[in-house]
């Protein structure tokens, strides 16, 4: 039996959650007072994933960087391994929102896409 | 004189919201003038997500949100100037501002939007002692400068201050390679989302020591360490509680202050507990035509609502450019006075003239300390006509509640509504 301690993030409350965990299995929440930390801790001691936003440099753009984020959310353990990507990458201007700059970064399957318009400059 | 009907002071959130929604409701003569060399002001550097939650139903980085407004502005052809610092209002609505291209100029404004945003408290204003070195920074430039420029500020960190920038840039900066060592908060409790306390501090180990303040700052040329103390219920600290720790950077996120300037040497009344101006049911402050929304109103945490709020002030600038707003020698004189007590900080409108009102009014406001299990009221008059149970009510989280206008003219009488926190 393991115990795992968090702080649920649904509302201001912060109500301090125990999971009580066999195996890599969910045994119990508690310390929740309402359904939405319960769905947070199961999910956060099985499977906790993030959206990762950084920025790319850009070359031939109005800008220096062009901010981006990956499409979706990735699992936690590899936010620095996207984030090893994302510096190592450069792009070409023109860019708009949702332009894939990373496709499938660092095997998550999930894309790196500009959030932002950059203009080229000649 | 150019004249102009709506003069619209900052291109950020707030002013591409009151432009839109002045376009749509039917004004065709609108400027806007941004000091900086783009749109959508402060929310280009925010590049984290979480915006637009309740505007889009989805969550978006700061530069997103800000594309959708620069986009539908765009899309009504509303004009705007960069790099355009306006100087001075005159409370007849003249407007002074200067760029390099068009050198000085004025332009007398129908009704003037002021949408200037607010700016973060500096160090000066917060007392710290030691040193003045290098390699101090609030967290909004920190932030401009990592996300902007590409410039890391330094590779060892220490935070004064949880407010929500702070947070945000201590996962960005332990993105990047710096250590951040401590964020430490003043205060029993953090001013910051309980979402970023946990994604950007317990994430990444970071730890946060509430009820804590720097208390020496050492380095003659470049900042080489600070040390933090505990502080007492007082807010001194207590000796023999020093901690130092070594670093090359110091971020303070300690408070943002409206940016009002402007709108003081226009002779806009103002409040001392938002810092920004005293507003009536439509936005307005004491001069008529002179309209405030988001930031520069009061501070906000979320930018949907600066979004809501400014489209409200458009709304009625074009009324009042219609002549459909009524007319009044003062317009924070409205009959009906919102009083902030017990715990309730301050309300956004202050005053309220049930004739100029819509079917629904949203006043906001924020408490003044962390309340659990506690109620919300509203009198009208002596007489309780709301009592909504809270779980928590935080500092850091605006609150809002709803008053009928049809309520208001059934109580012709009544001059005053009080919002209270009570405990039962």
């Amino acid at each position: 039996m393991e115990q795992r301690f968090l702080t649920c993030i649904g509302c201001p409350m912060g109500c301090q959650l125990t999971v009580e965990m066999d195996k890599g299995e969910v045994i119990s929440v508690s310390g929740n007072t309402c359904k939405r930390g319960d769905i947070y801790a199961r999910k956060e001691v099985t499977n906790p994933t993030r959206i990762v936003t950084s920025t790319i440099a850009v070359k031939g753009g109005d800008k220096a960087r062009v901010s981006c984020k990956t499409a979706s959310d990735i699992p936690k353990d590899k936010i620095f391994a996207v984030m090893k990507d994302i510096n190592h990458a450069v792009c070409e201007a023109p860019v708009k929102i949702g332009t894939v700059l990373i496709p499938d970064v660092a095997g998550t399957g999930v894309s790196v896409i500009a959030t932002r318009n950059i203009a080229k400059v000649s | 004189m150019k004249s102009i009907d709506i003069v619209i002071v900052g291109g950020g959130p707030a002013g591409l919201a009151a432009a839109v929604a002045a376009r749509k409701a039917g004004c065709d003569s609108i400027l806007i003038l941004e000091r900086d060399g783009e749109l959508g002001g402060i929310l280009n550097q925010c590049i984290h997500n979480g915006f637009g939650l309740h505007t889009f139903k989805e969550e978006l980085t700061g530069p997103e949100y800000a594309g959708r407004f620069i986009d539908q502005a765009m899309e009504l052809n509303i004009d705007y100037k960069l790099n355009t610092m306006v100087m001075d209002i005159s409370r007849d609505k003249v407007v002074t501002a200067m760029n390099r291209t068009d050198g000085m100029f004025q332009i007398q404004a129908k009704a003037v939007i002021l949408a200037m945003g607010c700016r973060e408290r500096p160090r000066g204003a917060l007392n710290i002692p030691g040193y003045r070195p290098a390699g101090i920074f609030s967290a909004g430039t920190a932030q401009r400068l990592v996300n902007i420029e590409g410039y890391m500020p330094g590779r060892e960190v220490v935070i004064l201050g949880s407010g929500d920038i702070g947070l945000i840039m201590a996962r960005r900066m332990t993105l990047e390679g710096a250590k951040v060592k401590v964020v430490a908060e003043l205060m029993p409790y953090s001013g910051g989302l309980k979402r970023n306390i946990v994604q950007c501090l317990d994430d990444y180990g970071i730890p946060l020591k509430l009820s804590h303040t720097v208390v020496d700052i050492e380095g003659k040329e470049h900042i080489t360490a600070v040390t933090i103390a505990e502080v007492g219920p007082d807010r001194k600290p207590i000796p023999g509680t020093e901690e130092r720790y070594t670093c090359d950077t110091l971020l303070l996120s300690c408070g943002l202050i409206p940016e009002n300037e402007l709108s003081q040497s226009a002779g806009v009344e103002m409040s001392r507990i938002t810092s920004g101006p005293v507003v009536n049911e439509s936005l307005e402050t004491n001069i008529p035509g002179v309209f405030a929304c988001g930031n520069v109103l009061h501070v906000h945490d979320l930018v949907d609502y600066v979004s809501e709020e400014a489209a409200r002030a458009g709304q009625n600038a074009v009324k009042y450019v219609k002549g459909e707003l009524g007319t009044v020698s003062d317009s924070t004189k409205g009959r009906i006075n919102l009083v902030a007590t017990d715990g309730v900080r301050y309300t956004v409108p202050s005053t309220i003239d049930p004739d100029r009102m819509e079917e629904n009014l949203t006043v906001r406001f924020r408490v003044g300390d962390v309340y659990k299990d506690s109620y919300v009221s509203v009198y009208f008059g002596d007489e309780r006509v709301q009592h909504r149970k809270r779980q928590i009510l935080a500092p850091g989280e605006m609150e809002q509640i709803i008053v009928k206008k049809q309520d208001l003219l059934a109580r012709p009488d009544m001059d005053t509504i009080t919002i209270k926190i009570e405990k039962d």
